[in-house]
């Protein structure tokens, strides 16, 4: 019989050896199961895990120190790096923090465009988990598909913002142009041949017995654990508590539509798989929803302080041209005080606190990053279970390097 | 609950010692000294339905004497959707503060990134090392004293902007 012991240091180990021999053995830094930068190093016997120590900050950029000299328009490339499988939703998130502290409101068109492309965004990231977990038990088929739809949703960013990994999408304030008709019609295409080929990705894994078998019961964590760990995002969902901060705290016009939150029970690998998989269809729903709904107007707020004037206008007006000079300068002053604004990342509560004394930079910018939170639970999550079961855990809980470094 | 009811709660639990005030966003702000934080977090916790810790960073204010460094607590109430933020000060010459890993098991590594970057010591936390920069770094970056980039270059100096 193997009894769980926890260790001083909160550690969580197995006493059970089958013959005695312990090995240690490094997963990562650099392994091709991993994917992304983390290692772990297992006391393994044979092929169960007794123990594992999370090692991080392989690429850790110092982003809280940069911004802390960067000027606030000048940060959102920074965010993208965080979750760059969702870069979008991290920009908005960004904006949208400048927006509260400065006392921006935004057009309800806007609320609806940003909606649309943090939806988009979600989809993406959700596509590139759940295909991936197909690919750590064996089935890439899934993964080569899913891809292609991804690809699609990069071509929709190329048509807002120019880019497609790292979007840098938006400004504050709005939009930097409007959606056009290549976009409407490429996202129109989307909406249309997507949920078929999901339908036809779903139907090779979700209710696939194989599949089945093999995630049930991998790396779960009940609800409990999960909120003394601060969990947030589909791994809390999955385990059985419907916290989404869309719902909870509604930003940029959430409460307008009308979704559902998908709740797991177990917190392992299936149910975070489906509730994923119930989350992309949701989004989609979100999407259609505001493009029948979406209002008529501007596609930035008017504020010269924040947003860039026209090309064509900064050679011919004064005022442009000031506002212009102020904002490529990083001269735009913002009001002093502190606020925290969150957003639903792909895989979490996105937070930014952001404390300003009135200069150009942000006195103090923390990134609230569900990731970095919720990976220390990996140990508990993994101990006693074999190690084909810990590559599965670590790509169902979507851990992203980027956003876990900072 | 709303945040007159959270205030009256905060005052009756520390005696009127914790300095309450709500910010323009709707956010409550509490002030307590480092001494205080673990009975107040107790309350919150087990009275007021604060199980979920959303966040733990710092700050400093290297003008502040006496109260350079501030530990920025956000905790939230899942269930009535109210959020608080609580603030430590410490002094540079006595950093210590309690760790609150024996109330959030989470709260382990959101203390050893604000020791990593800040030097706060978490008295009480079972592991507290490095966990972003590397180990043998003998200093600790987020501080104010540390510039970005070299003060000592001179071929970026702007004469216009100043910097």
């Amino acid at each position: 019989m193997s009894e769980l012991i926890i260790k001083s240091t909160g550690q969580m180990i197995s006493t059970e050896t089958i013959d005695g021999d312990i090995a240690t053995l490094n997963l990562g830094p650099t392994h091709p199961a991993t994917h992304g930068i983390f290692q772990n190093i297992l006391k393994v016997d044979g092929e169960r895990i007794l123990s594992a120590e999370p090692t991080i900050g392989y690429i850790h950029r110092a982003f809280e120190k940069l911004a802390e000299r960067r000027p606030y328009n000048q940060i959102t490339p920074i965010t993208d790096r965080l979750n760059y499988c969702s870069s979008p939703i991290n920009n908005i998130g960004w904006h949208m923090t400048v927006e509260k502290l400065a006392g921006i409101e935004v057009p309800k068109r806007v609320d609806y465009m940003r909606v649309i492309v943090m939806e988009l965004a979600r989809i993406a990231d959700h596509l590139v988990c759940n295909s991936v977990i197909g690919v750590d038990t064996g089935a890439l088929t899934g993964f080569t598909y899913m891809f292609q739809e991804r690809e699609k949703i990069y071509e929709l960013y190329e048509e807002i913002c120019g880019a497609r990994l790292t979007t840098n999408l938006g400004r504050i304030g709005g939009f930097e142009r409007d959606f056009n008709d290549i976009f409407h019609a490429k996202l129109n295409a989307f909406l249309k041949e997507f949920p078929v080929n999901f339908d036809e990705f779903d139907r090779l894994l979700t209710r696939n017995r194989i599949f089945m078998d093999r995630v049930i019961g991998a790396g779960p964590i009940t609800a409990e654990r999960a909120v003394e760990y601060s969990f947030s995002g589909p791994n809390l969902r999955a385990a059985g508590l419907d916290y989404d901060v869309r719902v909870m705290n509604p930003y940029s016009s959430y409460q307008d539509f009308d979704f559902s939150i998908p709740v797991g029970k177990d917190g392992d690998t299936y149910d975070r798989f489906v509730v994923r998989q119930e989350e992309i269809r949701q989004s989609l729903s979100i999407i259609r929803q505001a493009l029948d709904k979406m209002p008529s107007g501007d596609f930035h707020a008017n504020v010269p302080e924040f947003y860039l004037p026209p090309k064509e206008e900064v050679y011919r007006s004064m005022e442009s041209l000031i506002y212009h000079f102020k904002i490529v300068m990083g001269e735009t002053t913002i009001p002093a005080g502190e606020v925290y604004h969150s957003v639903e990342g792909a895989n979490g509560e996105l937070g930014y606190y952001l404390v300003s004394d009135g200069g150009r930079t942000p006195y103090r910018l923390h990134f609230r990053r569900p990731c970095f939170i919720y990976y220390q639970a990996y140990p508990e999550m993994i101990v006693d279970s074999v190690l084909s079961d810990a590559i599965l855990t670590m790509s169902s809980m979507n851990v992203i390097a980027g956003e876990l470094d900072a | 609950m709303n945040n007159e009811i959270l205030t009256a709660f905060i005052n009756e639990h520390t005696n009127n010692s914790a300095v309450c005030s709500v910010d323009q966003y709707d956010m409550l702000n509490v002030k307590i000294n480092a001494d205080q934080l673990i009975d107040l977090v107790d309350g919150l916790k087990n009275k007021q339905g604060f199980i979920y810790l959303t966040d733990i960073c710092a700050a400093h204010y290297p003008e502040k004497v006496g109260a350079e460094f501030e530990v920025i607590y956000h905790l939230h109430n899942l269930i009535e959707n109210q959020r608080v933020r609580l603030k430590v000060a410490l002094a540079e010459s006595d950093i210590n503060i309690p760790t609150l890993t024996v109330h959030f098991v989470g709260a382990n590594w959101m203390e050893r990134e604000t020791f990593d970057f800040y030097g706060v010591n978490f008295v009480g936390h079972p592991d507290l090392r490095r966990i972003l920069n590397m180990d043998d770094m003998d200093y600790h970056p987020l501080r104010k004293q540390y510039a970005l980039e070299d003060e000592t270059r001179t071929d970026k100096n702007d004469t216009f902007f100043g910097r």
